[in-house]
């Protein structure tokens, strides 16, 4: 069963990586924002959806994924300036509301531009498949998991590297002393939103070419990608990552071996199974509990 | 007062009290037709309800440019139910009790429809629904109707290709969906009859993006053949990963991807898939002495013409659906609910979309295993299987 | 978002950290007198309000406002008034219906008898997983009961032998010594007795030495835990009786309705009964009533939106959330109560 088990890992793979951006997503807003945005997922779906607009009116892709990227950031700002601005310093439950509000608005809206049908993306390179030690895969699982590889080494290095995403860090650490010394934490909001649709639209167009894109399909990305980054440490840079591809696995790992039918059951038992003995997540959440 | 004078205040009398006995009567006759429907615009159903909702405005549309139905005009009365059964039935009620319409045509999906039936059947309203289960019809429910072919006439159609090419075992790669488990729970019921063994059966969720897992084991059992019951992305996605996995067994589809969308999605994977149809995929290859060719070549394309954009096989349901009712109003000359509903039963050798239905006290569809065709992609597009 | 400025706050524990909105306010002295004047106002404006249903229409969405108040009521002694979030709520609803359902379709059961055993079991069960679930806090817990309930709603969609899958099942009429209880006029008169009832008892609640406690939960759970209040148990006991109504309402909503879906355990279902607690104003009862008709209505007028709805629901959303912080009703009442002067008077 070699074959078999190299199949499932590499399907689980390409899978975690989008649900590893997705996490990223969260945890980046909700370092900065102190907010869990559960928009997040139409990030991803804005990014798939544009980028099939701009190769329906004829541009390459190669233009067409980076406009789409830029698009997504752009509904990004725009969602943090109009909905999340207005809404700050609100309590937690509140703050949860209006980003479900704004998933609401941006999958209406979604539905009226682009219609409710379902789209394919082209793949980037082809879509004959490679076969290695039995299992297969389709070339562009090897950009999911290229792109996702240096979009996270990017964003690390931009963290710790730039004054910038210093200051980010700073801001999430401690907000009030963040300020003190001079950052301007609206803008880092501003900047925190721009990037986590950034990470979510760059996993919207790898994957479209897979898994298809429709204007619906932000619901449940964006409940995996919080479930990711929950099983990792919510607020934890590598956590996203680790949970997010750990999801992955165990979703294709539990169809494969266990149930196809329930597979998403498993993962979510498995889930809160980590939680239970790891309350912070796998790696750890950055802040305690307050007194 | 002159002659003149009195003959012209006869006269003008006279036009005012025809003009006024004109005009009651034709206040009268100007009372509309309604049509209530209730179907998932929007939602995860949505391609099955958007269809719908055009095909019938366009209908009331050019059924008023015509002159109407028994000289009244038709008004559409409809919402968006969203693939929601809770929803579904408050629409119907407020269609029922609200708007008071004459005929119910809906229930995209057979979640819905099953829950406005109570209502129908308590209020007595001639309702035709447009989903797909055999348990809307079985057993047979006084006011209820439906145009769709049954999921079960899906798995046997497969069933008998299947046998004929030789096989006698399959698989099954069913999604979490109402129609896929309807559907599955049907062919695994009617395959030993079929002469068909099921030696896998494998599920995915709804929203799934990939199947390799239960593709691979399908891969390593001992099928033959696979059908895919399913609609949406699920069977889209399976068939591309079928051909990344370089399957050798022959694909099924169900019908309920029987569309130009389906192919588009798959791509290159598509080609060699078979799945049973309603003839209206395939208006333009039919044989013209085909009887419901020239039903399908115009409504494919009226339909296409004002909405720019491919038919399908569920607006064809409500294509169907709305011929029927209008017919049994135009047979029994009146819209009185009680009447109308004796007239669809009554409904005998109609050319539709889907087949030539013939319904009967106990058969509230009327289609039968030869309304469904056998079709095959060949180069990106269907081919008719003799 | 200013913590609890005006009026009488006899004893409360004032708000904890800046976010958390301020715990409600109570008139000193008056509370019964209070209690019992707005009892008598809901009972007076539920007999009222069905004269002016002009066809049965308005009854069964009425029965449908009064269902979801009756489970928001519950949701908001846990998320207002004990400040705990559940995002998995809809799954005791379903739970309590399917319950119920398959107790008396699948085998039997008399439906006087399959209600109420199901809404004790659920209530039990609440109590169980309660227990481990409770412990976290904040986010966590969201995850946690987010996770439970997608779980829930897996299972009733797959488990299509026992529950009928994802089109649902029919559920038998609910009948007491075979006299079968249908109609909507009769209907009406259950789901409003119902939610009086369940009126009463949290109105009761929140002002007894146990509402207190819940307050102090709130507020700040390691101020409450100083002063003796053992937190765990409190926090228990109101999850299970929000479960216990949002099962009863359940078990109800599907013995009218004569079906129930899985989609009644969904994701979008319990955030729907969360945004419902929240429209009206977490620690505020009246408003219970209020958001569930809001909620319940929306759709309903709508229609109008066609393609558009959704955006235009998400768009008000967004709008009531960033100028009516603390939900539509408190924030009236504030309004209303700065204009004229006085103290507060909603609970």
């Amino acid at each position: 069963m070699g074959g078999a088990w190299l199949q499932f890992v590499a399907s689980g793979l390409t899978a975690g990586a989008i649900y590893a951006l997705i996490a990223l997503g969260f945890s980046i807003i909700y370092n900065t924002c102190h907010a869990i945005n559960f928009a997040q997922g139409e990030f991803v779906m804005v990014g798939g959806m544009s980028a099939v607009s701009f190769v329906a009116m004829g541009l390459p892709l190669v233009v067409a994924v980076p406009l789409a990227v830029a698009a997504a950031m752009i509904v990004g700002l725009l969602v943090e300036r109009l909905a999340i601005e207005p809404a700050h310093g609100n309590d937690v439950v509140t703050l949860i509301i209006v980003t479900i509000g704004v998933s609401l608005f941006l999958r209406g809206l979604a539905q009226v531009v682009w219609g409710k049908g379902i789209h394919a993306l082209p793949a980037f390179s082809g879509t004959d498949a490679i076969t290695f030690f039995g299992a297969t895969v389709v070339p562009q699982s090897l950009w999911v998991v290229g792109g996702t590889v240096v979009a996270v080494i990017a964003l690390g290095l931009f963290f710790n590297r730039t004054l910038f995403g210093k200051a980010m860090q700073a801001t999430a650490q401690n907000t009030l002393a963040a300020r003190l010394m001079g950052i301007d934490t609206r803008v880092i909001m501003r900047v925190s939103f721009a990037l986590a649709a950034l990470l979510g639209a760059l996993g919207g167009v790898l994957t479209a070419p897979i898994t298809l894109t429709s204007a619906e399909i932000g619901v449940m990305l964006g409940l995996k990608g919080f479930a990711a980054a929950m099983l990792g440490g919510l607020g934890s840079f590598a956590g996203a990552v680790a949970g997010g591809l750990l999801l992955g696995l165990i979703e294709a790992l539990g169809a494969g071996f266990l149930s196809s039918a329930y597979k998403d059951v498993i993962a979510f038992v498995m889930i809160l199974v980590v939680l239970f003995f790891l309350p912070t997540g796998l790696v750890g959440a950055r802040s305690g509990d307050r007194v | 007062m002159s002659f003149a004078q009195s003959v012209k205040r006869v006269v003008g009398t006279g036009s005012v009290a025809f003009s006024l006995a004109l005009g009651a009567a034709g206040v009268q006759a100007q009372e509309p037709i309604r049509i209530g429907a209730f179907l998932a615009v929007t939602g995860p159903a949505s391609f099955l309800g958007d269809p719908e909702q055009k095909t019938l405005e366009m209908l009331v549309d050019q059924m008023n440019a015509a002159g109407g139905v028994l000289g009244r005009k038709l008004q559409l009365v409809s919402y968006d139910s969203a693939g929601d059964a809770e929803k579904a039935r408050t629409f119907t009620k407020r269609l029922i009790e609200q708007d008071k319409v004459d005929v119910i045509i809906g229930g995209s999906s057979t979640g819905e429809t099953m829950a406005a039936v109570p209502l129908v059947e308590q209020a007595g309203v001639p309702f035709i629904s447009l989903a797909g289960a055999v348990v809307i019809i079985e057993p047979v429910k006084k006011w209820v109707f439906k145009t769709p072919h049954t999921d079960r006439m899906a798995c046997e159609k497969v069933f008998v290709d299947m046998k004929a090419r030789g096989f006698t075992k399959a698989a099954l790669i069913s999604g979490s969906g109402g129609f896929d488990k309807s559907m599955r729970a049907e062919c695994l019921k009617v395959a030993p009859a079929n002469g068909i063994e099921i030696v896998a059966d494998e599920t995915y969720g709804a929203a799934d993006t990939d199947m390799t897992a239960q593709l691979t084991k399908i891969k390593g059992s001992a099928a033959q053949a696979v059908l895919n019951p399913g609609f949406g992305q699920g069977p889209a996605i399976v068939t591309r990963n079928y051909r990344q996995l370089a399957l050798p067994q022959p694909l099924y589809q169900s019908h309920g991807v029987a569309s130009k969308e389906y192919i588009k999605l798959s791509g290159d994977a598509a080609e060699g898939v078979r799945l049973p149809a309603a003839a209206l995929l395939v208006a333009d290859i039919l044989p013209a002495n085909d009887p419901q060719k020239a039903v399908v070549t115009k409504y494919t394309q009226d339909y296409t013409a004002r909405f720019k954009t491919d038919v399908s096989t569920f607006g064809g349901h409500a294509y169907d659906g709305f011929m029927i009712a209008v017919n049994a109003m135009k047979a029994v000359n009146s819209s009185d609910r009680a009447k109308v509903r004796d007239a669809i039963e009554a409904t005998k050798g109609y050319v539709g979309t889907g087949g030539v239905v013939n319904m009967s006290p106990t058969d509230h569809m009327g289609l039968d295993l030869s309304a469904f065709r056998m079709l095959e992609v060949r180069n990106g597009t269907w081919t008719l299987v003799k | 978002m200013a913590t609890g400025s005006d009026s009488t706050h006899a004893g409360a524990v004032p708000a904890g950290a800046g976010r958390a909105p301020a715990a409600p306010r109570i008139a000193a002295g008056s509370a019964r007198a209070a209690r019992t004047r707005a009892l008598a106002l809901l009972a007076a404006a539920l007999v009222v309000i069905p004269f002016l249903f002009p066809n049965s229409y308005f009854y069964e969405v009425a029965v449908l406002v009064l269902m979801n108040a009756v489970v928001c009521l519950g949701l908001n002694l846990l998320i207002g008034y004990a400040g705990q979030i559940s995002l998995g709520h809809a799954a005791f609803f379903a739970l309590g219906g399917y319950g119920s359902a398959i107790l008396a379709a699948n085998h039997g059961w008399p439906t006087w008898l399959s209600l109420p055993v199901t809404v004790a079991a659920i209530g039990v069960l609440a109590a169980v997983v309660g227990k481990p679930t409770l412990r976290f806090k904040g986010h966590y817990l969201a995850m946690a009961t987010l996770g439970l309930g997608v779980i829930v709603n897996l299972v009733l969609t797959n488990e299509d032998r026992l529950t009928g899958g994802p089109d649902g099942m029919s559920v038998p009429p609910l009948a007491i010594m075979g006299y079968v209880l249908s109609g909507e006029k009769l209907w009406y008169g259950i789901a409003a007795v119902v939610l009086w009832a369940s009126v009463w008892l949290a109105t009761n609640l929140i002002d007894s030495p146990v509402g207190r406690a819940l307050r102090a939960v709130h507020g700040s759970e390691v101020a409450g835990e100083t002063v003796g209040i053992v937190i765990a148990r409190w926090k228990l006991a109101v999850f299970v009786i929000s479960a216990l109504l949002a099962a009863l309402a359940g078990a109800l909503m599907a013995h009218y309705s004569g079906f129930i879906t899985p989609s009644k355990s969904s994701f979008l279902h319990s955030v729907e009964l969360v945004i419902m607690v929240v429209f009206r104003g977490m620690a505020s009862i009246w408003g219970a009533i209020v958001g569930a008709a809001v909620l319940t209505l929306l759709p309903q007028l709508l229609t109008v939106f066609k393609d558009y709805e959704t955006m235009v629901f998400g768009g008000v959303l967004i709008a009531t959330m960033i100028f009516f912080p603390r939900g539509i009703v408190p924030t009236l009442a504030r309004l209303w109560s700065r204009r004229s002067g006085s103290g507060s008077k909603s609970p």
